[in-house]
Protein backbone atom coordinates (compact mmCIF):
# COMPACT_ATOMS: atom_id res chain seq x y z
CA UNK A 1 0.00 0.00 0.00
CA UNK A 2 1.03 3.59 -0.74
CA UNK A 3 0.26 7.07 0.79
CA UNK A 4 -2.10 9.20 -1.64
CA UNK A 5 -2.01 12.30 -3.08
CA UNK A 6 1.91 11.87 -4.52
CA UNK A 7 2.59 14.62 -6.75
CA UNK A 8 5.31 13.19 -8.69
CA UNK A 9 5.56 11.56 -11.96
CA UNK A 10 6.90 8.34 -9.99
CA UNK A 11 5.71 5.98 -6.97
CA UNK A 12 6.88 6.36 -3.55
CA UNK A 13 9.39 3.93 -3.92
CA UNK A 14 11.46 5.79 -6.97
CA UNK A 15 10.16 2.94 -9.28
CA UNK A 16 9.42 4.04 -13.26
CA UNK A 17 6.29 5.72 -13.44
CA UNK A 18 3.91 3.22 -15.32
CA UNK A 19 2.06 5.70 -17.50
CA UNK A 20 5.19 8.31 -17.90
CA UNK A 21 3.54 11.92 -18.20
CA UNK A 22 4.92 14.04 -21.24
CA UNK A 23 7.51 16.86 -20.31
CA UNK A 24 5.22 19.58 -19.10
CA UNK A 25 5.16 22.94 -21.75
CA UNK A 26 4.83 25.98 -20.24
CA UNK A 27 1.76 28.42 -21.72
CA UNK A 28 2.57 31.52 -23.08
CA UNK A 29 0.23 33.02 -20.17
CA UNK A 30 2.62 31.17 -17.80
CA UNK A 31 6.00 32.71 -18.81
CA UNK A 32 4.72 36.19 -20.63
CA UNK A 33 3.21 38.65 -17.93
CA UNK A 34 2.06 40.39 -20.29
CA UNK A 35 -0.10 37.34 -22.40
CA UNK A 36 -1.15 36.45 -18.91
CA UNK A 37 -2.89 40.29 -18.44
CA UNK A 38 -4.52 39.84 -21.79
CA UNK A 39 -5.90 36.32 -20.79
CA UNK A 40 -7.00 37.98 -17.68
CA UNK A 41 -8.66 40.88 -20.24
CA UNK A 42 -10.68 38.35 -21.93
CA UNK A 43 -12.17 36.34 -19.22
CA UNK A 44 -13.24 39.69 -17.60
CA UNK A 45 -14.69 41.11 -20.97
CA UNK A 46 -16.67 37.87 -21.16
CA UNK A 47 -18.13 37.72 -17.95
CA UNK A 48 -18.56 41.20 -17.97
CA UNK A 49 -20.83 40.92 -21.60
CA UNK A 50 -22.63 38.01 -19.93
CA UNK A 51 -23.59 40.94 -17.30
CA UNK A 52 -24.91 43.12 -19.50
CA UNK A 53 -27.00 40.61 -21.88
CA UNK A 54 -28.80 39.68 -18.49
CA UNK A 55 -29.75 43.20 -18.35
CA UNK A 56 -30.56 43.09 -22.08
CA UNK A 57 -32.83 40.84 -21.46
CA UNK A 58 -34.86 42.15 -18.73
CA UNK A 59 -34.97 45.64 -20.58
CA UNK A 60 -36.06 43.36 -23.83
CA UNK A 61 -38.84 41.97 -21.83
CA UNK A 62 -40.25 45.00 -20.87
CA UNK A 63 -39.26 47.16 -24.05
CA UNK A 64 -40.62 44.96 -27.19
CA UNK A 65 -45.08 43.32 -27.30
CA UNK A 66 -45.53 40.10 -27.96
CA UNK A 67 -47.01 41.80 -31.62
CA UNK A 68 -43.64 43.11 -33.07
CA UNK A 69 -42.03 41.61 -35.83
CA UNK A 70 -38.48 41.56 -36.98
CA UNK A 71 -37.44 40.31 -40.49
CA UNK A 72 -34.16 38.58 -40.44
CA UNK A 73 -33.89 38.29 -44.27
CA UNK A 74 -33.17 34.49 -45.31
CA UNK A 75 -33.90 33.61 -41.97
CA UNK A 76 -37.38 34.62 -42.03
CA UNK A 77 -39.71 36.72 -39.92
CA UNK A 78 -39.33 36.23 -36.24
CA UNK A 79 -41.51 37.59 -33.55
CA UNK A 80 -38.87 40.16 -31.75
CA UNK A 81 -39.72 39.51 -28.15
CA UNK A 82 -38.89 36.01 -28.45
CA UNK A 83 -36.20 36.51 -30.83
CA UNK A 84 -34.39 38.89 -28.81
CA UNK A 85 -34.82 37.57 -25.56
CA UNK A 86 -33.92 33.94 -26.49
CA UNK A 87 -30.14 35.57 -27.62
CA UNK A 88 -30.01 38.01 -24.68
CA UNK A 89 -30.27 34.91 -22.55
CA UNK A 90 -28.50 32.23 -24.48
CA UNK A 91 -25.68 34.28 -24.74
CA UNK A 92 -25.28 35.30 -21.54
CA UNK A 93 -25.17 31.99 -19.94
CA UNK A 94 -23.11 30.78 -23.17
CA UNK A 95 -20.53 33.93 -22.50
CA UNK A 96 -20.32 32.45 -18.43
CA UNK A 97 -19.49 29.24 -19.62
CA UNK A 98 -16.95 30.31 -22.42
CA UNK A 99 -15.35 32.45 -19.46
CA UNK A 100 -15.31 30.06 -16.87
CA UNK A 101 -13.39 27.71 -19.82
CA UNK A 102 -11.22 30.93 -21.13
CA UNK A 103 -9.83 31.17 -17.72
CA UNK A 104 -9.48 27.32 -16.34
CA UNK A 105 -7.60 27.39 -20.00
CA UNK A 106 -5.20 29.87 -19.66
CA UNK A 107 -4.95 31.06 -16.10
CA UNK A 108 -5.63 28.54 -13.58
CA UNK A 109 -2.32 25.80 -12.89
CA UNK A 110 -1.61 23.11 -15.60
CA UNK A 111 0.51 21.21 -13.92
CA UNK A 112 0.58 17.30 -14.69
CA UNK A 113 -0.19 15.43 -10.86
CA UNK A 114 -0.21 12.50 -10.52
CA UNK A 115 -3.25 11.13 -7.71
CA UNK A 116 -2.87 7.16 -6.59
CA UNK A 117 -6.32 5.86 -6.61
CA UNK A 118 -6.91 4.91 -2.58
CA UNK A 119 -7.03 1.32 -1.39
CA UNK A 120 -10.65 -0.27 -1.73
CA UNK A 121 -10.71 -1.87 1.40
CA UNK A 122 -10.84 -0.61 5.06
CA UNK A 123 -7.85 -1.02 7.55
CA UNK A 124 -8.08 -4.92 9.16
CA UNK A 125 -8.49 -3.05 12.73
CA UNK A 126 -12.08 -1.22 11.18
CA UNK A 127 -13.26 -4.40 10.17
CA UNK A 128 -12.79 -6.35 13.22
CA UNK A 129 -14.54 -3.47 14.97
CA UNK A 130 -17.76 -3.41 13.12
CA UNK A 131 -17.97 -7.21 13.16
CA UNK A 132 -17.21 -6.90 17.20
CA UNK A 133 -19.80 -4.20 16.92
CA UNK A 134 -22.57 -6.33 15.09
CA UNK A 135 -22.41 -9.04 16.78
CA UNK A 136 -22.37 -6.63 20.21
CA UNK A 137 -25.37 -6.19 18.76
CA UNK A 138 -26.60 -9.57 18.55
CA UNK A 139 -26.72 -10.56 21.73
CA UNK A 140 -27.93 -7.55 23.35
CA UNK A 141 -31.08 -7.61 20.88
CA UNK A 142 -31.60 -11.73 21.84
CA UNK A 143 -32.40 -11.88 18.65
CA UNK A 144 -31.31 -15.74 18.44
CA UNK A 145 -32.42 -16.52 21.99
CA UNK A 146 -36.32 -14.95 21.30
CA UNK A 147 -37.25 -17.65 19.08
CA UNK A 148 -40.62 -16.13 18.63
CA UNK A 149 -39.82 -12.46 18.38
CA UNK A 150 -37.50 -13.36 15.34
CA UNK A 151 -40.50 -15.55 13.85
CA UNK A 152 -42.58 -13.26 13.25
CA UNK A 153 -40.39 -10.56 12.55
CA UNK A 154 -39.78 -12.66 9.39
CA UNK A 155 -43.29 -13.61 8.83
CA UNK A 156 -44.39 -10.18 9.23
CA UNK A 157 -41.65 -9.19 6.13
CA UNK A 158 -42.40 -11.83 4.28
CA UNK A 159 -46.18 -10.45 3.83
CA UNK A 160 -45.11 -7.26 3.67
CA UNK A 161 -44.67 -7.18 -0.25
CA UNK A 162 -48.44 -8.54 -0.90
CA UNK A 163 -50.23 -5.13 -1.22
CA UNK A 164 -47.36 -3.76 -3.50
CA UNK A 165 -48.56 -7.03 -5.97
CA UNK A 166 -52.31 -6.64 -5.37
CA UNK A 167 -52.14 -2.96 -6.07
CA UNK A 168 -50.92 -4.01 -9.84
CA UNK A 169 -54.63 -4.87 -10.57
CA UNK A 170 -55.17 -1.09 -10.80
CA UNK A 171 -53.19 -1.38 -14.33
CA UNK A 172 -56.37 -3.13 -15.02
CA UNK A 173 -58.85 -3.92 -16.03
CA UNK A 174 -58.39 -6.10 -18.68
CA UNK A 175 -59.70 -5.07 -22.58
CA UNK A 176 -62.01 -8.02 -22.29
CA UNK A 177 -64.10 -8.34 -25.74
CA UNK A 178 -64.19 -4.08 -26.51
CA UNK A 179 -61.36 -4.06 -28.96
CA UNK A 180 -63.07 -6.69 -31.17
CA UNK A 181 -66.04 -3.89 -31.29
CA UNK A 182 -66.98 -0.17 -32.53
CA UNK A 183 -70.13 1.37 -32.21
CA UNK A 184 -71.05 0.31 -35.82
CA UNK A 185 -74.47 -1.58 -35.27
CA UNK A 186 -76.97 -2.68 -38.08
CA UNK A 187 -78.57 0.10 -39.35
CA UNK A 188 -76.42 2.84 -38.02
CA UNK A 189 -76.46 5.89 -40.39
CA UNK A 190 -73.15 6.73 -41.76
CA UNK A 191 -72.33 10.93 -41.52
CA UNK A 192 -69.66 12.88 -42.86
CA UNK A 193 -67.39 13.59 -40.21
CA UNK A 194 -67.26 17.21 -38.50
CA UNK A 195 -70.58 18.30 -40.60
CA UNK A 196 -72.07 15.24 -39.23
CA UNK A 197 -74.80 15.50 -42.73
CA UNK A 198 -76.13 11.69 -43.79
CA UNK A 199 -74.80 10.40 -46.95
CA UNK A 200 -77.33 9.47 -49.76
CA UNK A 201 -75.60 6.95 -52.35
CA UNK A 202 -76.42 9.79 -54.95
CA UNK A 203 -73.85 12.15 -53.14
CA UNK A 204 -71.21 9.85 -54.08
CA UNK A 205 -69.39 10.46 -57.78
CA UNK A 206 -66.70 7.96 -59.06
CA UNK A 207 -63.72 9.12 -57.13
CA UNK A 208 -65.34 10.46 -54.28
CA UNK A 209 -63.79 10.46 -51.00
CA UNK A 210 -65.98 10.94 -47.79
CA UNK A 211 -64.32 11.00 -44.10
CA UNK A 212 -67.34 9.54 -42.07
CA UNK A 213 -68.29 8.57 -38.79
CA UNK A 214 -71.09 6.70 -36.99
CA UNK A 215 -74.11 9.18 -36.43
CA UNK A 216 -74.84 8.35 -32.63
CA UNK A 217 -70.91 9.38 -32.10
CA UNK A 218 -71.89 12.68 -30.62
CA UNK A 219 -74.08 10.42 -27.64
CA UNK A 220 -71.56 8.01 -27.42
CA UNK A 221 -68.73 10.32 -26.15
CA UNK A 222 -70.76 12.14 -23.57
CA UNK A 223 -71.36 8.99 -22.29
CA UNK A 224 -68.32 6.98 -22.25
CA UNK A 225 -66.22 10.86 -22.21
CA UNK A 226 -63.02 9.37 -24.47
CA UNK A 227 -61.97 9.70 -27.82
CA UNK A 228 -61.52 5.75 -28.11
CA UNK A 229 -65.08 5.15 -29.39
CA UNK A 230 -64.30 8.47 -32.54
CA UNK A 231 -60.81 6.69 -32.85
CA UNK A 232 -62.34 3.40 -33.52
CA UNK A 233 -65.23 4.13 -35.54
CA UNK A 234 -63.78 6.21 -38.19
CA UNK A 235 -63.98 5.21 -41.91
CA UNK A 236 -63.52 6.30 -44.90
CA UNK A 237 -66.15 5.88 -47.67
CA UNK A 238 -64.80 5.74 -51.64
CA UNK A 239 -66.95 5.36 -54.61
CA UNK A 240 -65.37 3.17 -57.96
CA UNK A 241 -67.38 1.44 -61.04
CA UNK A 242 -68.52 -2.12 -59.73
CA UNK A 243 -67.01 -3.68 -62.57
CA UNK A 244 -63.40 -2.07 -60.86
CA UNK A 245 -64.01 -4.33 -57.54
CA UNK A 246 -61.67 -7.27 -57.97
CA UNK A 247 -63.28 -8.89 -54.77
CA UNK A 248 -64.54 -7.81 -51.36
CA UNK A 249 -64.12 -9.07 -47.28
CA UNK A 250 -67.83 -10.27 -47.66
CA UNK A 251 -70.68 -11.05 -51.10
CA UNK A 252 -72.53 -7.26 -50.98
CA UNK A 253 -71.03 -5.68 -49.00
CA UNK A 254 -71.11 -2.43 -50.74
CA UNK A 255 -73.46 -0.37 -52.27
CA UNK A 256 -73.60 -0.02 -56.14
CA UNK A 257 -69.87 1.04 -56.10
CA UNK A 258 -69.59 2.93 -52.52
CA UNK A 259 -67.45 0.34 -50.31
CA UNK A 260 -66.83 1.60 -46.39
CA UNK A 261 -63.35 0.84 -45.13
CA UNK A 262 -61.74 1.35 -41.46
CA UNK A 263 -59.67 4.83 -41.08
CA UNK A 264 -57.37 2.79 -39.04
CA UNK A 265 -53.78 1.15 -40.39
CA UNK A 266 -53.77 -2.51 -39.11
CA UNK A 267 -49.82 -1.93 -39.10
CA UNK A 268 -49.53 0.50 -36.18
CA UNK A 269 -52.56 2.48 -35.64
CA UNK A 270 -52.14 5.59 -37.68
CA UNK A 271 -55.61 7.16 -38.96
CA UNK A 272 -55.13 7.02 -42.89
CA UNK A 273 -57.04 8.74 -45.76
CA UNK A 274 -54.58 9.38 -48.35
CA UNK A 275 -56.61 7.44 -51.20
CA UNK A 276 -55.61 7.74 -54.79
CA UNK A 277 -58.40 7.57 -56.61
CA UNK A 278 -57.26 5.93 -59.85
CA UNK A 279 -55.05 2.99 -58.64
CA UNK A 280 -57.52 2.95 -56.05
CA UNK A 281 -54.54 2.90 -53.24
CA UNK A 282 -55.07 3.77 -49.71
CA UNK A 283 -51.45 4.74 -48.52
CA UNK A 284 -50.50 4.98 -44.90
CA UNK A 285 -48.15 8.31 -44.31
CA UNK A 286 -46.59 6.67 -41.48
CA UNK A 287 -44.56 3.58 -42.52
CA UNK A 288 -45.90 3.84 -46.43
CA UNK A 289 -48.27 0.48 -46.22
CA UNK A 290 -50.46 0.54 -49.31
CA UNK A 291 -54.06 -1.64 -49.22
CA UNK A 292 -55.76 -1.86 -52.35
CA UNK A 293 -59.44 -1.05 -52.11
CA UNK A 294 -60.52 -2.29 -54.92
CA UNK A 295 -59.54 -5.80 -54.15
CA UNK A 296 -61.03 -6.41 -50.43
CA UNK A 297 -58.01 -3.89 -48.66
CA UNK A 298 -55.70 -6.21 -49.04
CA UNK A 299 -52.45 -5.30 -48.41
CA UNK A 300 -50.11 -4.45 -51.32
CA UNK A 301 -47.41 -3.13 -50.51
CA UNK A 302 -45.27 -2.08 -46.82
CA UNK A 303 -45.40 -3.51 -42.99
CA UNK A 304 -48.87 -3.99 -42.75
CA UNK A 305 -50.02 -7.63 -41.53
CA UNK A 306 -53.25 -7.71 -42.64
CA UNK A 307 -55.90 -6.39 -44.67
CA UNK A 308 -58.06 -3.15 -44.07
CA UNK A 309 -61.15 -4.01 -42.23
CA UNK A 310 -64.32 -3.42 -44.56
CA UNK A 311 -67.48 -1.93 -43.26
CA UNK A 312 -70.75 -3.55 -44.82
CA UNK A 313 -72.97 -1.01 -45.71
CA UNK A 314 -76.31 -0.62 -47.54
CA UNK A 315 -78.85 2.32 -47.71
CA UNK A 316 -82.01 2.60 -44.99
CA UNK A 317 -85.96 3.05 -46.31
CA UNK A 318 -85.06 6.44 -46.44
CA UNK A 319 -82.42 5.94 -49.19
CA UNK A 320 -79.26 7.25 -46.91
CA UNK A 321 -76.24 5.19 -45.96
CA UNK A 322 -76.07 2.87 -43.40
CA UNK A 323 -74.05 0.21 -41.77
CA UNK A 324 -75.14 -3.59 -42.39
CA UNK A 325 -73.43 -4.37 -38.99
CA UNK A 326 -69.98 -3.83 -36.56
CA UNK A 327 -67.26 -4.39 -38.04
CA UNK A 328 -66.91 -8.52 -38.51
CA UNK A 329 -62.82 -8.09 -37.44
CA UNK A 330 -60.73 -6.07 -34.56
CA UNK A 331 -60.13 -2.85 -36.59
CA UNK A 332 -56.76 -1.27 -35.68
CA UNK A 333 -53.45 -2.55 -35.09
CA UNK A 334 -52.77 -6.25 -33.72
CA UNK A 335 -53.12 -7.04 -29.86
CA UNK A 336 -52.10 -10.15 -28.31
CA UNK A 337 -55.98 -11.22 -27.59
CA UNK A 338 -56.82 -11.04 -30.88
CA UNK A 339 -57.73 -14.01 -32.38
CA UNK B 1 -0.50 -4.34 -4.61
CA UNK B 2 -2.47 -1.18 -5.04
CA UNK B 3 -2.92 -0.57 -9.09
CA UNK B 4 -0.19 2.21 -10.06
CA UNK B 5 -2.82 3.16 -12.42
CA UNK B 6 -2.24 6.84 -13.60
CA UNK B 7 -4.74 9.31 -13.79
CA UNK B 8 -4.36 12.71 -15.28
CA UNK B 9 -5.16 15.72 -14.28
CA UNK B 10 -5.80 17.38 -17.74
CA UNK B 11 -6.51 16.15 -21.01
CA UNK B 12 -3.55 15.79 -22.90
CA UNK B 13 -4.61 14.44 -26.43
CA UNK B 14 -5.89 16.45 -29.23
CA UNK B 15 -8.85 14.97 -30.01
CA UNK B 16 -9.38 15.71 -34.25
CA UNK B 17 -12.89 15.54 -34.92
CA UNK B 18 -14.16 16.28 -38.29
CA UNK B 19 -17.57 18.40 -38.30
CA UNK B 20 -19.22 17.89 -41.49
CA UNK B 21 -21.73 20.67 -41.77
CA UNK B 22 -24.28 19.96 -44.78
CA UNK B 23 -26.38 23.56 -45.14
CA UNK B 24 -29.65 22.27 -46.98
CA UNK B 25 -31.10 25.32 -48.99
CA UNK B 26 -34.67 24.54 -49.96
CA UNK B 27 -35.75 26.20 -53.43
CA UNK B 28 -38.66 27.45 -54.42
CA UNK B 29 -40.11 27.16 -57.84
CA UNK B 30 -41.84 30.42 -58.19
CA UNK B 31 -45.00 29.80 -60.33
CA UNK B 32 -47.06 32.48 -60.35
CA UNK B 33 -51.02 31.36 -60.39
CA UNK B 34 -52.81 32.82 -63.29
CA UNK B 35 -55.83 34.60 -61.91
CA UNK B 36 -59.25 34.83 -64.59
CA UNK B 37 -62.04 36.33 -64.25
CA UNK B 38 -65.24 33.47 -64.47
CA UNK B 39 -65.89 32.11 -67.88
CA UNK B 40 -68.80 33.87 -69.01
CA UNK B 41 -71.86 31.86 -70.89
CA UNK B 42 -70.49 30.09 -73.53
CA UNK B 43 -71.08 30.74 -77.05
CA UNK B 44 -71.37 29.34 -80.11
CA UNK B 45 -68.39 30.69 -81.32
CA UNK B 46 -66.24 30.06 -78.46
CA UNK B 47 -67.46 26.11 -78.37
CA UNK B 48 -66.46 26.10 -81.85
CA UNK B 49 -63.35 27.67 -81.02
CA UNK B 50 -62.87 25.37 -78.16
CA UNK B 51 -63.45 22.39 -80.65
CA UNK B 52 -60.67 23.39 -82.88
CA UNK B 53 -58.16 24.08 -80.19
CA UNK B 54 -59.21 20.47 -78.69
CA UNK B 55 -58.29 18.60 -82.16
CA UNK B 56 -55.33 20.67 -82.40
CA UNK B 57 -53.75 20.50 -78.90
CA UNK B 58 -55.68 17.25 -77.38
CA UNK B 59 -57.49 14.87 -79.57
CA UNK B 60 -54.13 12.44 -79.78
CA UNK B 61 -54.66 11.31 -76.87
CA UNK B 62 -57.81 12.44 -75.61
CA UNK B 63 -59.49 10.81 -78.82
CA UNK B 64 -61.36 12.62 -81.72
CA UNK B 65 -64.40 12.70 -80.07
CA UNK B 66 -62.75 13.00 -76.46
CA UNK B 67 -63.72 9.11 -75.83
CA UNK B 68 -60.13 8.09 -74.64
CA UNK B 69 -57.62 6.73 -75.87
CA UNK B 70 -54.72 4.15 -75.27
CA UNK B 71 -52.69 7.54 -74.06
CA UNK B 72 -55.68 9.86 -71.79
CA UNK B 73 -58.56 9.21 -70.27
CA UNK B 74 -62.04 10.61 -71.85
CA UNK B 75 -63.09 13.91 -71.00
CA UNK B 76 -67.06 13.34 -71.56
CA UNK B 77 -68.88 14.43 -68.43
CA UNK B 78 -65.59 16.09 -66.62
CA UNK B 79 -67.06 19.35 -66.96
CA UNK B 80 -65.63 22.86 -67.97
CA UNK B 81 -64.19 23.07 -64.13
CA UNK B 82 -61.96 20.11 -65.13
CA UNK B 83 -60.76 22.00 -68.12
CA UNK B 84 -60.40 24.92 -66.88
CA UNK B 85 -58.35 23.49 -63.71
CA UNK B 86 -55.33 21.30 -65.76
CA UNK B 87 -55.26 23.49 -68.50
CA UNK B 88 -55.17 26.69 -66.58
CA UNK B 89 -52.52 25.52 -64.37
CA UNK B 90 -50.41 24.44 -67.70
CA UNK B 91 -50.77 20.36 -65.99
CA UNK B 92 -52.62 20.13 -69.54
CA UNK B 93 -51.49 19.79 -71.98
CA UNK B 94 -48.54 17.20 -71.04
CA UNK B 95 -45.73 17.55 -72.10
CA UNK B 96 -44.14 14.60 -71.28
CA UNK B 97 -45.99 10.94 -70.35
CA UNK B 98 -45.08 10.21 -66.21
CA UNK B 99 -46.79 9.37 -63.02
CA UNK B 100 -48.27 13.01 -62.77
CA UNK B 101 -48.56 15.87 -64.69
CA UNK B 102 -46.55 19.06 -62.70
CA UNK B 103 -47.74 22.45 -62.84
CA UNK B 104 -46.10 24.58 -65.33
CA UNK B 105 -46.25 27.72 -67.33
CA UNK B 106 -49.97 27.95 -68.92
CA UNK B 107 -49.94 26.97 -72.75
CA UNK B 108 -53.16 28.39 -73.19
CA UNK B 109 -53.96 31.93 -72.42
CA UNK B 110 -57.46 32.18 -70.70
CA UNK B 111 -59.55 32.76 -73.68
CA UNK B 112 -58.32 29.96 -75.31
CA UNK B 113 -59.03 28.05 -71.84
CA UNK B 114 -62.41 29.26 -71.75
CA UNK B 115 -63.54 28.30 -74.87
CA UNK B 116 -61.93 24.40 -74.53
CA UNK B 117 -63.94 24.48 -71.47
CA UNK B 118 -67.12 25.75 -73.34
CA UNK B 119 -66.17 22.88 -75.98
CA UNK B 120 -65.97 19.95 -73.12
CA UNK B 121 -68.84 20.57 -71.20
CA UNK B 122 -70.55 20.46 -74.48
CA UNK B 123 -69.85 16.76 -74.47
CA UNK B 124 -71.76 15.96 -71.19
CA UNK B 125 -73.15 16.99 -67.96
CA UNK B 126 -70.37 17.81 -65.69
CA UNK B 127 -69.07 20.17 -63.01
CA UNK B 128 -69.16 23.87 -64.16
CA UNK B 129 -66.71 26.68 -63.45
CA UNK B 130 -67.55 28.78 -59.91
CA UNK B 131 -68.84 31.78 -60.29
CA UNK B 132 -67.92 34.48 -58.17
CA UNK B 133 -70.26 34.32 -55.51
CA UNK B 134 -69.41 30.26 -54.86
CA UNK B 135 -65.81 31.98 -54.67
CA UNK B 136 -66.36 34.26 -51.82
CA UNK B 137 -64.90 33.94 -48.85
CA UNK B 138 -66.77 36.88 -46.92
CA UNK B 139 -69.04 34.29 -44.76
CA UNK B 140 -65.91 31.55 -44.61
CA UNK B 141 -65.25 30.18 -40.91
CA UNK B 142 -61.51 30.10 -40.80
CA UNK B 143 -61.19 27.58 -37.80
CA UNK B 144 -64.15 25.52 -39.56
CA UNK B 145 -62.09 25.21 -42.09
CA UNK B 146 -59.29 23.88 -40.62
CA UNK B 147 -60.99 21.49 -38.92
CA UNK B 148 -62.26 20.30 -42.42
CA UNK B 149 -58.85 20.67 -43.78
CA UNK B 150 -57.33 18.70 -41.24
CA UNK B 151 -59.87 15.84 -41.71
CA UNK B 152 -60.15 15.62 -45.42
CA UNK B 153 -56.79 17.66 -46.85
CA UNK B 154 -53.75 17.20 -44.50
CA UNK B 155 -52.77 14.01 -44.69
CA UNK B 156 -52.15 14.41 -48.49
CA UNK B 157 -50.87 18.17 -48.61
CA UNK B 158 -49.28 18.64 -45.16
CA UNK B 159 -50.82 20.01 -42.21
CA UNK B 160 -49.33 23.05 -43.80
CA UNK B 161 -51.02 22.46 -47.00
CA UNK B 162 -46.83 21.84 -48.52
CA UNK B 163 -47.75 18.95 -50.23
CA UNK B 164 -46.11 15.49 -49.47
CA UNK B 165 -45.20 12.07 -51.31
CA UNK B 166 -47.86 9.29 -52.30
CA UNK B 167 -46.71 5.25 -53.71
CA UNK B 168 -44.74 5.08 -57.09
CA UNK B 169 -43.24 8.95 -58.05
CA UNK B 170 -47.34 10.26 -57.37
CA UNK B 171 -47.54 13.13 -54.94
CA UNK B 172 -49.81 15.82 -53.36
CA UNK B 173 -48.49 19.11 -54.28
CA UNK B 174 -47.99 22.21 -52.55
CA UNK B 175 -50.87 24.49 -52.23
CA UNK B 176 -48.99 27.57 -51.92
CA UNK B 177 -49.49 28.55 -55.00
CA UNK B 178 -53.16 27.51 -55.40
CA UNK B 179 -55.99 30.15 -56.33
CA UNK B 180 -59.76 29.64 -54.80
CA UNK B 181 -60.83 28.59 -58.02
CA UNK B 182 -58.37 26.28 -58.40
CA UNK B 183 -58.82 24.66 -55.01
CA UNK B 184 -62.41 25.05 -55.44
CA UNK B 185 -62.25 22.98 -58.98
CA UNK B 186 -60.29 20.74 -57.94
CA UNK B 187 -61.79 19.59 -54.84
CA UNK B 188 -65.12 18.92 -57.11
CA UNK B 189 -63.46 17.11 -60.13
CA UNK B 190 -60.51 15.48 -58.14
CA UNK B 191 -57.44 15.89 -61.13
CA UNK B 192 -55.49 12.94 -61.62
CA UNK B 193 -54.96 10.70 -58.34
CA UNK B 194 -56.83 12.73 -55.95
CA UNK B 195 -60.15 11.84 -54.86
CA UNK B 196 -63.31 14.38 -55.17
CA UNK B 197 -65.23 15.86 -52.92
CA UNK B 198 -68.34 17.20 -54.37
CA UNK B 199 -70.75 19.50 -53.11
CA UNK B 200 -72.86 16.91 -51.73
CA UNK B 201 -70.75 15.68 -49.45
CA UNK B 202 -68.37 18.79 -49.10
CA UNK B 203 -71.14 21.34 -49.32
CA UNK B 204 -69.92 24.92 -50.99
CA UNK B 205 -70.16 26.49 -47.58
CA UNK B 206 -67.33 24.18 -46.20
CA UNK B 207 -65.44 24.58 -49.71
CA UNK B 208 -65.25 28.33 -48.96
CA UNK B 209 -64.03 27.73 -45.24
CA UNK B 210 -61.71 25.26 -46.29
CA UNK B 211 -60.25 27.81 -48.97
CA UNK B 212 -60.24 30.55 -46.23
CA UNK B 213 -57.89 28.29 -44.39
CA UNK B 214 -55.57 27.80 -47.27
CA UNK B 215 -55.41 31.41 -47.78
CA UNK B 216 -54.43 31.91 -44.16
CA UNK B 217 -52.06 29.27 -44.91
CA UNK B 218 -50.29 31.40 -47.37
CA UNK B 219 -49.84 34.34 -45.96
CA UNK B 220 -49.28 33.57 -42.14
CA UNK B 221 -46.33 34.22 -41.27
CA UNK B 222 -44.00 31.75 -38.96
CA UNK B 223 -43.44 33.27 -35.73
CA UNK B 224 -40.48 30.89 -35.06
CA UNK B 225 -38.65 32.19 -38.07
CA UNK B 226 -37.09 29.79 -40.46
CA UNK B 227 -39.98 27.31 -41.09
CA UNK B 228 -37.68 24.83 -42.55
CA UNK B 229 -40.50 24.39 -45.73
CA UNK B 230 -43.06 23.26 -42.67
CA UNK B 231 -41.61 19.34 -43.49
CA UNK B 232 -41.98 18.96 -39.59
CA UNK B 233 -39.79 16.71 -37.90
CA UNK B 234 -37.63 15.52 -40.85
CA UNK B 235 -36.19 19.21 -41.48
CA UNK B 236 -36.12 20.13 -38.74
CA UNK B 237 -34.48 17.01 -37.36
CA UNK B 238 -31.69 17.65 -39.70
CA UNK B 239 -30.94 21.17 -38.74
CA UNK B 240 -30.65 20.55 -35.14
CA UNK B 241 -28.52 16.99 -35.78
CA UNK B 242 -26.05 19.27 -38.09
CA UNK B 243 -26.28 22.37 -36.67
CA UNK B 244 -26.49 21.96 -33.54
CA UNK B 245 -24.68 18.97 -32.51
CA UNK B 246 -21.75 20.23 -34.72
CA UNK B 247 -21.69 23.50 -32.97
CA UNK B 248 -21.41 20.64 -29.56
CA UNK B 249 -18.54 18.71 -31.01
CA UNK B 250 -16.73 21.96 -31.78
CA UNK B 251 -16.75 23.21 -28.15
CA UNK B 252 -15.79 19.93 -27.23
CA UNK B 253 -13.01 20.15 -29.53
CA UNK B 254 -11.78 23.76 -28.03
CA UNK B 255 -12.60 22.91 -24.48
CA UNK B 256 -10.33 19.58 -24.46
CA UNK B 257 -7.36 21.70 -27.60
CA UNK B 258 -4.03 21.55 -25.76
CA UNK B 259 -2.91 25.55 -25.08
CA UNK B 260 0.45 26.88 -26.43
Amino acid sequence: MSDHGTDLATTEHGDEPQFPLPPHHARLSDTDPRAAKAAEMQVAIMFGLSAVLTIAFVVVYFAFPTNHFLDLGPFGVVQTSNFLLGITFGLAVLLIGLGAIQWAKKLMADEEIIDERHPVGSPQADQDAAAALFQQGVDESGFVERKIVRRTLIGALALFPIPLVVLLKDMGPMPGDSLDHTIWHKGSRIVVDVTGKPIKPEDLDIGTLVAASPEDLDKVQEVEGNQNARAKASIILVRMRPDEIKSQQGENWDYEGILAFSKICTHVGCPIALYQQRTHALLCPCHQSTFDLSDSGKVVFGPAAREMPQLPITVDSDGYLVAQSDFQQPVGPSFWERS
Amino acid sequence: MTSSSVRRHRATGLVVLLAALVATGVGYAAVTGTAQAAAPAATQTQVDHGRQLFLEGCATCHGMGAQGTQEGPGLIGVGAAAVDFQVSTGRMPLSTPAQQAPRKAPVYNAEEVAALAAYVATLGPGPSIPTDSELSTNDADLATGGTLFRTNCAQCHNFAGRGGALSDGRYAPSLMNATPREIFEAMLTGPQNMPNFPNTTMGIQQKQDIIKYIEHLQTASAPGGLALGSYGPVTEGVAAWTLGLGLLLLAAVWIGAKVR
